[in-house]
């Protein structure tokens, strides 16, 4: 993560409570050092750095404390984890989360791996026969979300969804599947 | 447990394992070179949000898959699921699956080659880990091998794969590429020259991880330390290798740095440590792992100094693994409490190093 003032790694994450409102800080060594010397000069106590720290820490960058429950309250539409859980347990749920979750994922991964872009090995898909496979898998990771549904339609005792969804799910499976593998 | 489960175990007992031939280049310092490679099958949620039934279907799509390709017709799986505590321990020793597997819930399993080198644990924290390790300083060699066993899978498995974070996985921090490579050293001179703290803080200003022999979380034991990446993310599978291959070099001349001036200043001292070592490893008659494990280090070190003759490296590597508390009773046969585990540990020593010499431990 980058301190909010200048383009160092933010190592001072503050927690300030003013007017009942909670505001989030992460700055660089040089500027927490400021910030927390004018806190100092005016009278204010600055808060200690926020529970839990790298992993689970607050991610929002100066959000108001509703701002962040109601990012704890976002759930993935695939798996159904809230970023609440993902937060308390440090694992992600699917592989979409990457994707529902990209903007608060994004800053955690800056500060852990100093990047945000793979360069590392792709998988090759060579084409077989029509459409070739995309490179990323988020057509097949849908499954995960249509399993859920179908689950659901049978509950309701909705066949004619559920027969579709079935189909929707071998359908999918099979273009990603039916690959030679020598 | 199923007979042919039971078989391998038995199979693993009385054979000795690829890290532990002590071969390889620079193996006095170097144990072991190993990558380990985090993937997981996209149309499943992760393990731990899967439920029982996701877990066990997650399990034998991956099975049947795998033996679909060439690397996977070569392998044994072991059904962690199924296994006695005892059994599940005597894996972790061997370094054939992690604590984390171990520890675990529902339908997990471990598939092995014959010279336990390539490991494939299935459910850990992600759907698949590969694991694949050599004796000695190799990660080229590693790689290679690791590579290949990687890219039969990908046929026949779409591992989750996005265009912009690489290969998906559970925890954020094994992102991208999806590669811990480590290397275990042996390191008993900068630990008694007390600048091996020294040494990890320059290593974590440069990213790398330092750890005990047991992997994450674990205290090191015996002098023994594994040097790991500890980003997967934004630099390729070859540069990460560079990262971890370029530091080893300049270890191992620390440590060999460090054992000439025990030798040169100190070499009545070195020689003393040593032997009483030595000596309490043939006369003791009840000893704990961990003092067993402090004791081979030091051994292992006089063997390499040319302090004692008569002892192989080889051996002094097997004993670590095989005086750890499952190799012990699987040896023996019995379930053994802490106390007696400890007399029979001794007991085991004492005829490796008296009785039938201790090169018998490797064969």
């Amino acid at each position: 993560m980058k301190c909010q003032q200048c383009d160092k790694p933010a190592v001072f994450h503050i927690t300030e409570l003013e007017a009942g409102e909670v505001r989030e800080l992460h700055l660089c060594e040089d500027h927490a050092r400021v910030y927390l010397n004018q806190s100092e000069a005016a009278g204010g106590s600055p808060e200690p750095k926020p529970k839990g720290g790298g992993l689970t820490a607050p991610l929002g960058v100066g959000q108001t404390a509703d701002e962040l429950a109601a990012l704890d309250q976002k759930a993935c539409d695939m798996c159904g984890i809230t970023f609440f859980e993902f937060r308390n347990q440090g694992r992600l749920g699917c592989p979409h989360d990457y994707v529902h979750f990209e903007k608060e994922l994004e800053p955690l991964i800056a500060n852990i791996h100093g990047a945000t872009q793979h360069t590392g090995r792709r998988p090759s898909r060579p084409a077989v026969t029509g459409e070739p496979l995309p490179e990323g898998t988020e057509p097949l990771t849908a499954v995960i979300g249509m399993r859920t549904g179908m689950k659901e339609a049978i509950e309701c005792e909705d066949y004619e969804r559920a027969k579709e969804l079935r189909d929707r799910i071998r359908d999918t499976e099979q273009r990603w599947l039916d690959r030679p593998t020598e | 447990m199923d007979p042919s489960a039971q078989m391998n175990l038995e199979t693993l007992t009385n054979n000795v394992g690829e890290w532990l031939r002590g071969t390889g280049p620079e193996s006095d310092i170097v144990m072991s070179s190993r990558v380990r490679l985090a993937r997981n099958v996209a149309q499943y949620p992760f393990v731990s949000r899967a439920s029982e039934q996701d877990r066990a279907e997650i399990e034998k799509f991956l099975r049947e898959r795998i033996a679909m390709v060439p690397a996977g017709k070569e392998l044994q799986y072991i059904d962690v699921g199924h296994l006695e505590e005892v059994d599940r321990q005597f894996l972790v020793e061997r370094q054939l699956i992690s604590r984390e597997l171990a520890d675990a819930q529902g339908a997990r399993s471990v598939a092995i080659d014959g010279r336990e080198q390539v490991s494939l644990m299935i459910n850990e924290e992600d759907h698949l880990r590969i694991q694949c390790m050599h004796s000695g300083l190799d990660l080229k060699g590693v790689w290679d091998q690791i590579r290949l066993v990687d890219d039969q899978i990908e046929r026949a498995v779409p591992y989750a794969f996005h265009p912009r974070w690489g290969y998906l996985t559970a925890c954020p921090t094994n992102v991208g590429t999806g590669i811990r490579v480590s290397v275990m050293l042996h390191l008993p001179a900068l630990v008694i020259t007390r600048q091996i703290d020294k040494v990890f803080r320059s290593l974590h200003k440069i990213s790398l991880a330092v750890r005990g022999l047991y992997g994450e979380g674990s205290q090191a034991m015996g002098d023994f330390y594994q040097i790991s990446n500890q980003t997967t993310l934004g630099k390729t599978e070859e540069e990460l290798l560079e990262q971890v291959g370029d530091v080893v070099p300049v270890l191992i001349d620390y440590e060999r740095r460090a054992r000439e001036f025990l030798v040169r200043e100190t070499q009545q001292n070195v020689h003393d440590q040593v032997s009483r070592a030595y000596g309490i490893l043939r006369t003791a008659q009840t000893i704990t792992a961990e003092e067993t494990m402090q004791l081979l280090s030091r051994v292992r070190m006089g063997v390499l100094l040319g302090l004692i003759g008569d002892v192989d490296i080889s051996a002094i590597n097997v004993l670590l693994v095989r005086t750890q508390p499952a190799h012990l009773q699987k040896l023996r046969g019995l379930e053994l409490d802490t106390k007696d585990r400890n007399i029979e540990r001794a007991r085991y020593l004492r005829q490796h190093f008296e009785g039938n010499g201790p090169k018998a431990a490797a064969n």
